[in-house]
C-alpha cells in the first residue's frame, strides 16, 4: 500500500532545509487548509451531480443534460447562480445569530470533514482520540440549525429546529454505541489505526454479527444525523416548506445546502472507514495472490468506491422511504436503536473477551 | 459584448420573439462593456440560466401541468429547472400557474416580494395573462401583470408541457440577454435598502406591528 | 325518487304549511318560520341523515333563502325542501348545523354569497371572500363596482360572529374568540407544497400536536356560479371542466345530464358508453394523481413519478380523442363534442393491459411500506356518522363504511348495466382511504374492459337547437365525480340561461371535516390526513 506520508515529510524536510520549523508548520497548514477547503467543495460539487443523477434514474427521468457532457457542468451553473443571489436581510430577527448560523453549519462539517483519512498518510486530523474529535465536531452542527431556526423569526422555522434538535440529539447516541462497538473490537480511537487493523479483514467481517448489526444502526442513525432520508422532518418540504432554513437565501441557504451533501459523504466515510476498512483493500487471509493484485489499486480509489457506495445506499433508501413522523422518530431511536445498540455492544464484549471474532 | 443568446440544441430561428431579444442585445450593446466584466458577465449569465429554480406555486388546473413536466416524461431537470423550491426565498422564479383571484392578489404580491433578487415571473395559462374565461368575473384579477411586473407569458388553458418548457427556455434567453452587473444586480447597500423598506411599511396604513405569523 | 309519494304525504302530515310545487324535480316550500321544525322532524324521525346539497338562491320578489336537498341513507329516499325569507335586507335562516354537521360550511357559504344570517350558527363568518368585502356577490342586485382589487394584506380575523336568537324573537349578534392570545398559532398556506392549491388553514399548535384547525377558502373563488347566470347553456358547460380539473369528464357529464334531463332529451347509448369509459378513464388519471400526491407528501418521491408515469398514459388516450389533457371540454348537451378516435378502443386496452401489473408496483413499493403503514393506519379516524352527516362522499366516504357511491345510488349512464363492486371499508383511517381509491382503480378497469368491446353504432351527438331554452323549473343531477357526490342544481326560469346554477362541490365536506378528525394529531398526520382526503381546492372554491 503506497503511503503518502513519504511525500508529506518530503515537503516538510525540504521547507525546514531552508526556513525556521515554525515558519514552515504554518505554510504546511495554510496549504493544508487550502487544500481541505477544495477537497470539500469538489466533495460537494460531486454529491450534488450524484444526487441528482442517482435521484433521477430511481425516477425514470434522465436529470440534468444540458450544461457539459450529461449535464456534469450543471453545479457549477447553480453555484455561479448562488453567489449571485440577494442575501435578503429579515427585520425582527436575530441579525448577528441569523447570519452566523450557516458558519456555523459548515464549520462543524468541515472540522468532520478533515477526520476523515482518505489514504495512507494523507490523514489532516488523526490523533489517539479521533474518533471522540469526530464526535464532537459533528455534534456542532446543531447548535448552527437550532440558531437559524430560532434567529429567523419563522414558526416553520422554529418547529424545524426543534425537530432537528431533538432528533440530532438522539441519534448522536446512536452513532456513538455503534462506534463503540467496534471501538472495543479495535481498542484505539484513532482514525489511521482502526483502519491499520482492517489489514487482515474488514470490520464488518472480522466483528461478524454484533459489528453488522452496528453497521446497520450507524446506517440508520447516521442517516438521521445529517437529517435526510426519511428523517428529513427538520426540512420537510411538504411540512414545513423548508424547516430550519426558510428565511434564507443566496449563499446562506447554499451553505446549509452544501453542508447537507457533505455531511452526507461525511457519514458514508466514516461508515466506510470504520466498518469497511476505509483505505484498506479487500484482503483475504492466505490468498496472497489476490492480496497483492487487489494492493495495486490505489487507496483513495479503495476509500472513495466505499464511501460512495453507502452514499449510493443512503440516497437509494432517501428517493424511495416516505418521511418518518416525529414521534415515530424518537419511537424508533430510543425504544429500539438504543436498547439493540446497548445490548449488542454488550454482545461485542463476550465476543472481544471470549475471542470469537475472526 | 454579448453575443446573439443560443439555447442549446434549439436553433434561433425556431424561436418566436426574436426582436425582443435583439432589442435588448441592442440596448446592451450601446454603452459597451469592460472586456474583463463583459466575460464575467457572461459566465454569470450562462450559470444563472441555467439553473433557474421554480418556486412551488400553483393555483389550479396549470399547476398540475406543472407538475407533470416536472415528471418523467417532461423532466424539466434536464434544463437545470431541478430544484422546486416551496420556500420563495430561494427561488428564482416563480410560475403563476393558475388563476390569480381577488383574495390571492395579497399573496402573490407578497410571495414575491419575499423572494431574492434576481427573480422572474412566468404568467402561466389563460387566467393569470388576462384573467381567461373568468374575465368577466366579480373576484378574479385580470393578469397578473397588474399586480407584479411578468417576463414571459405563456399562453394556453392549459398551457402544454411543451409550451411551458418552450416558455422556460424563452426565460433563459432573457437571462441570457441581461446584464448582472451593473445591470439587473442594482446593488443597492444594506442601509439604503432598508430605508426604503421602512418608507413602505411607513406607507401602509399607521403602521401597526408587522405582520410576523408571516405567509409561509 | 321512488318513494316520493309517501315522502310527499308524509310531509304534509309534519307540516301543513309545506306546500308541494311541481315544476322541475319538484321540491317543497316552507315558510322560513316552520323550517326548523320540519328539518327535525324530518332528521331525527325520517332518517333523513345526509343533507346532499344546501343551495342559496335569490328569488328576487319572493326573497332569499336555501335550497336543501335531503337523502335517507338507510331506504334511499329523497326530498327537496326550500325556505325562504322574504325580508332582503335581513334575511335570515334557522341554522341546522347541529343536524346536518356538513350545513356548517355550507351556510356559511350562503351567508358569504347571498347574506342570509342563520341563527344559531356558532362561526358565521365569510367562507370565500374577504371579511372587508362588500356587499354580497350572488344576489341578483350586485353591483360589480363595489369591490375594486384590494391590495392591501388581508387582516386574520381572530372572531367568529354568531347569531343568537333572543325571546322576543329578535337576534343579537355575539362574537367568540377563534383562538386564544396565547395559543401558538402557525398558518399553513396558501402558497403550501402540501395544502394542494390555495387552501389555507390555521393551527394552532401545543408542540407537533394540532389542538384547533380553522379552515380558509376561497383563494381560488372565481365566481363561477355567478359568471354562469350571464352565460347560455352550451357556454356554462366550459366551466365545469376548471372546477375540478381531475374530474373534467364527470364534471361535464353532471352538467349535461342535468340540462339534457331538463329539456327532456335522451341521449343514445353509443353517448352512454362512451361517456361511461371516458369517465372512468378520468378517475383513473385522478386516482393515479391522488397517490402520486399523497406519496409525494409524505416524502416518497419515486412513487410520485411513478404515479406520473402511468397518468400519462391515460392522457395519451383522452387526448387522442379528445384534443386536450386536463381541459378536455369533451361532453356537449345531446353528446360528446367529436366521435372516439379509430384506434380508442386498441389503446384503451393496452392500456388495461399495461395498468394492471402496475398496480402491484405500487403496492410493492408504497402500501406495503412500513412506514407508510405506520404512518397511515389509525390516523385521522373519519367515523361512519360523522361521514354521513359531513356528506364527505367518494373515496373518503367510502372508507369510512358509508356505500355511498352514485353510480349505485342513483345509476345514471350504463353504470347500472355494468357488473363492478363498490369498494367500502371499514376503518376510515388514512389507511383505508388510500386503498379506496387503489381498489377503484382495479374496479374503474373492470368497468372499462366490460364496456370497451361492445360500443353499440349509433351517432355520438344529437342535434339540438343552438339557443336552448329550458322550461321553469328545477332539477338536480349527480355524478360519482373522482372524489364523491359531483351534484348540478340548475334552476331556470325559462331563459336561455340559468337562472341559478350550483354545482354541489366534492372537495367542500372533505375540507369542512378536517378540523374533526385532526384534532390531537399531529402536523405530519395534517399532510397524510389532507392527501387521503383527497381535495382539489378549485372544486371547493368554485
Amino acid at each position: 500500500m503506497f503511503d503518502f506520508g513519504i511525500w508529506t515529510s518530503w515537503i516538510h524536510s525540504q521547507l525546514t532545509a531552508v526556513m525556521p520549523e515554525g515558519l514552515a508548520i504554518f505554510l504546511e497548514c495554510v496549504a493544508i487548509g487550502i487544500c481541505l477547503l477544495l477537497l470539500y467543495v469538489i466533495i460537494a460539487i460531486i454529491m450534488i451531480y450524484m444526487e441528482r443523477k442517482v435521484c433521477a434514474a430511481f425516477q425514470c427521468r434522465l436529470g440534468p443534460t444540458r450544461v457539459g457532457p450529461w449535464g456534469s457542468v450543471q453545479v457549477f451553473c447553480d453555484v455561479f447562480k448562488m453567489l449571485t443571489k440577494e442575501i435578503i436581510t429579515i427585520r425582527h430577527s436575530d441579525k448577528f445569530l441569523y447570519n452566523l448560523a450557516p458558519y456555523l453549519v459548515i464549520l462543524a462539517s468541515v472540522m468532520a470533514f478533515a477526520c476523515i483519512p482518505v489514504s495512507r498518510g494523507l490523514e489532516i486530523l488523526d490523533f489517539n482520540v479521533g474518533v471522540l474529535f469526530f464526535m464532537a465536531a459533528s455534534s456542532i452542527g446543531v447548535v448552527g440549525i437550532l440558531l437559524a431556526g430560532w434567529s429567523s423569526n419563522n414558526k416553520f422555522s422554529l418547529i424545524g429546529a426543534m425537530r432537528s434538535g431533538a432528533q440530532m440529539i438522539s441519534y448522536e447516541l446512536s452513532i456513538g454505541l455503534s462506534i463503540l462497538t467496534i471501538i472495543v473490537l479495535t481498542d484505539t480511537m484513532q482514525f489511521s489505526e482502526i483502519v491499520m487493523r482492517q489489514a487482515d479483514g474488514w470490520f464488518i467481517f472480522k466483528g461478524h454479527i454484533p459489528a453488522v448489526i452496528a453497521f446497520i444502526i450507524y446506517l440508520i442513525a447516521g442517516n438521521a444525523e445529517v437529517n435526510r432520508g426519511p428523517f428529513d422532518l427538520p426540512e420537510a418540504e411538504s411540512e414545513l416548506t423548508a424547516g430550519y432554513h426558510t428565511e434564507y437565501s443566496g449563499m446562506h441557504f447554499g451553505l446549509f445546502y452544501v453542508a447537507e451533501f457533505v455531511n452526507l459523504f461525511i457519514v458514508s466515510s466514516i461508515a466506510a472507514t470504520i466498518f469497511l476498512g476505509g483505505w484498506m483493500p479487500l484482503h483475504i487471509p492466505g490468498l496472497d495472490g489476490f492480496n497483492a493484485v487487489m494492493d495495486a489499486i490505489p487507496g483513495f480509489i479503495w476509500f472513495f468506491a466505499k464511501a460512495f457506495f453507502v452514499v449510493w445506499l443512503l440516497m437509494w433508501i432517501k428517493w424511495t422511504f416516505p418521511r418518518l413522523r416525529i414521534d415515530q422518530i424518537l419511537t424508533l431511536e430510543w425504544k429500539y436503536l438504543v436498547p439493540i445498540g446497548l445490548v449488542n455492544l454488550l454482545l461485542m464484549v463476550v465476543v472481544v473477551v471470549f475471542k470469537l471474532h475472526f | 459584448m454579448k453575443r446573439n443568446v443560443n439555447i442549446k440544441s434549439m436553433k434561433y430561428e425556431d424561436f418566436n420573439d426574436n426582436e425582443y431579444i435583439e432589442q435588448m442585445l441592442k440596448e446592451l450593446r450601446e454603452n459597451g462593456t469592460n472586456v474583463i466584466v463583459g466575460c464575467l458577465d457572461d459566465v454569470i449569465e450562462w450559470g444563472r440560466s441555467n439553473s433557474l429554480w421554480p418556486l412551488t406555486f400553483a393555483t389550479s388546473c396549470c399547476g398540475i401541468e406543472f407538475m407533470a413536466i416536472g415528471a418523467a416524461r417532461y423532466d424539466f431537470a434536464r434544463f437545470g429547472f431541478e430544484v422546486a423550491r416551496a420556500s420563495p426565498r430561494q427561488a428564482d422564479f416563480i410560475m403563476v400557474a393558475g388563476t390569480i383571484t381577488n383574495k390571492m392578489a395579497p399573496v402573490l404580491k407578497r410571495l414575491y416580494d419575499q423572494m431574492a433578487d434576481p427573480k422572474y415571473v412566468v404568467a402561466t395559462g389563460g387566467c393569470a395573462i388576462s384573467g381567461g374565461p373568468f374575465q368577466k368575473s366579480y373576484h378574479v384579477v385580470n393578469g397578473v401583470d397588474k399586480i407584479i411586473p411578468v417576463d414571459v407569458y405563456i399562453p394556453g388553458c392549459p398551457p402544454r408541457p411543451e409550451a411551458m418548457l418552450y416558455g422556460l427556455m424563452q426565460l433563459q434567453r432573457k437571462v441570457k440577454a441581461q446584464r448582472f452587473l451593473g445591470g439587473i444586480n442594482k446593488g443597492i447597500s444594506e442601509k439604503e435598502y432598508e430605508k426604503k423598506m421602512r418608507e413602505d411599511t411607513n406607507k401602509m396604513e399607521d403602521n401597526k406591528d408587522y405582520d410576523e405569523s408571516g405567509l409561509a | 325518487m321512488e318513494n316520493n309519494t309517501t315522502i310527499k304525504e308524509r310531509i304534509a302530515a309534519i307540516e301543513p304549511s309545506a306546500v308541494w310545487s311541481d315544476a322541475g324535480d319538484g321540491m317543497f316550500k316552507v315558510p322560513a318560520a316552520s323550517f326548523r321544525h320540519l328539518a327535525e322532524h324530518l332528521r331525527n324521525e325520517e332518517g333523513f341523515d345526509f343533507l346532499r346539497s344546501l343551495t342559496g338562491v335569490d328569488e328576487g320578489e319572493e326573497g332569499l333563502g336555501c335550497i336543501y336537498h335531503l337523502e335517507n341513507t338507510a331506504t334511499g329516499e329523497n326530498t327537496v325542501i326550500s325556505a325562504l325569507d322574504p325580508d332582503r335586507e335581513n334575511a335570515s335562516l334557522p341554522s341546522v348545523h347541529d343536524l346536518w354537521k356538513g350545513a356548517g360550511f355550507n351556510e356559511r357559504e350562503a351567508y358569504d354569497f347571498f347574506g342570509i344570517k342563520f341563527i344559531g350558527h356558532p362561526d358565521l363568518r365569510r367562507l370565500y371572500l374577504r371579511d372587508d368585502w362588500k356587499g354580497y356577490p350572488l344576489r341578483k342586485d350586485y353591483d360589480m363596482s363595489l369591490n375594486p382589487l384590494n391590495m392591501q394584506n388581508e387582516e386574520a380575523n381572530d372572531d367568529s360572529p354568531s347569531y343568537v336568537m333572543t325571546k322576543d324573537g329578535s337576534y343579537i349578534l355575539k362574537r367568540h374568540p377563534l383562538f386564544e392570545d396565547q395559543e401558538y398559532v402557525i398558518n399553513i398556506g396558501p402558497q403550501h407544497p402540501a395544502t394542494h392549491g390555495v387552501l389555507r388553514f390555521r393551527v394552532s399548535l401545543e408542540g407537533e400536536i394540532i389542538k384547533k384547525l380553522d379552515v380558509h377558502c376561497g383563494y381560488i373563488h372565481r365566481g363561477i356560479e355567478k359568471l354562469c347566470e350571464t352565460m347560455t347553456y352550451p357556454q356554462t358547460l366550459g366551466f365545469t371542466d376548471r372546477l375540478d380539473y381531475l374530474g373534467a369528464m364527470q364534471n361535464r357529464h353532471a352538467l349535461c345530464m342535468c340540462i339534457e334531463k331538463a329539456m327532456g332529451l335522451e341521449v343514445s347509448d353509443r353517448i352512454k358508453y362512451i361517456r361511461t369509459i371516458m369517465d372512468e378513464l378520468q378517475r383513473i388519471d385522478s386516482h393515479l394523481l391522488f397517490i402520486a400526491c399523497l406519496s409525494q407528501d409524505m416524502g416518497a418521491l419515486e412513487v410520485f413519478f411513478l404515479g406520473f408515469r402511468d397518468r400519462e398514459k391515460v392522457l395519451d388516450i383522452l387526448e387522442q380523442t379528445t384534443g386536450g389533457r386536463l381541459i378536455q371540454a369533451y361532453n356537449r348537451i345531446g353528446g360528446v363534442q367529436a366521435d372516439i378516435h379509430p384506434d380508442f378502443v386498441k389503446k384503451v386496452k393496452e392500456f388495461i393491459k399495461y395498468m394492471r401489473p402496475k398496480l402491484q408496483e405500487y403496492h410493492d413499493i408504497f402500501t406495503g411500506n412500513v412506514i407508510v403503514q405506520h404512518r397511515l393506519i389509525g390516523t385521522g379516524v373519519l367515523s361512519r356518522e360523522d361521514a354521513i352527516s359531513f356528506g364527505a362522499t367518494g373515496g373518503t366516504g367510502r372508507a369510512s363504511g358509508w356505500a355511498c357511491d352514485v353510480r349505485k345510488r342513483h345509476p345514471y349512464a350504463m353504470y347500472d348495466k355494468v357488473d363492478f363492486k363498490e369498494i367500502v371499508l371499514e376503518k376510515g383511517d388514512c389507511f383505508d382511504r388510500y386503498m379506496v381509491r387503489v381498489k377503484e382503480i382495479e374496479e374503474s378497469l373492470n368497468i372499462i374492459e366490460q364496456l370497451i368491446d361492445n360500443i353499440p353504432e349509433g351517432e355520438y351527438l344529437i342535434k339540438t337547437k343552438p339557443v336552448i331554452k329550458l322550461p321553469e323549473g328545477s332539477w338536480y343531477s349527480a355524478v360519482e365525480g373522482s372524489r364523491g357526490e359531483f351534484g348540478v342544481y340548475l334552476e331556470s326560469r325559462g331563459d336561455k340561461s340559468p337562472y341559478r346554477l350550483k354545482f354541489r362541490s366534492t372537495g367542500l365536506p372533505l375540507v369542512s371535516c378536517i378540523d374533526t378528525i385532526s384534532r390531537g394529531a399531529k402536523i405530519a398526520d395534517l399532510i397524510a390526513i389532507g392527501g387521503t382526503l383527497d381535495y382539489v381546492v378549485p372544486d371547493i372554491d368554485r
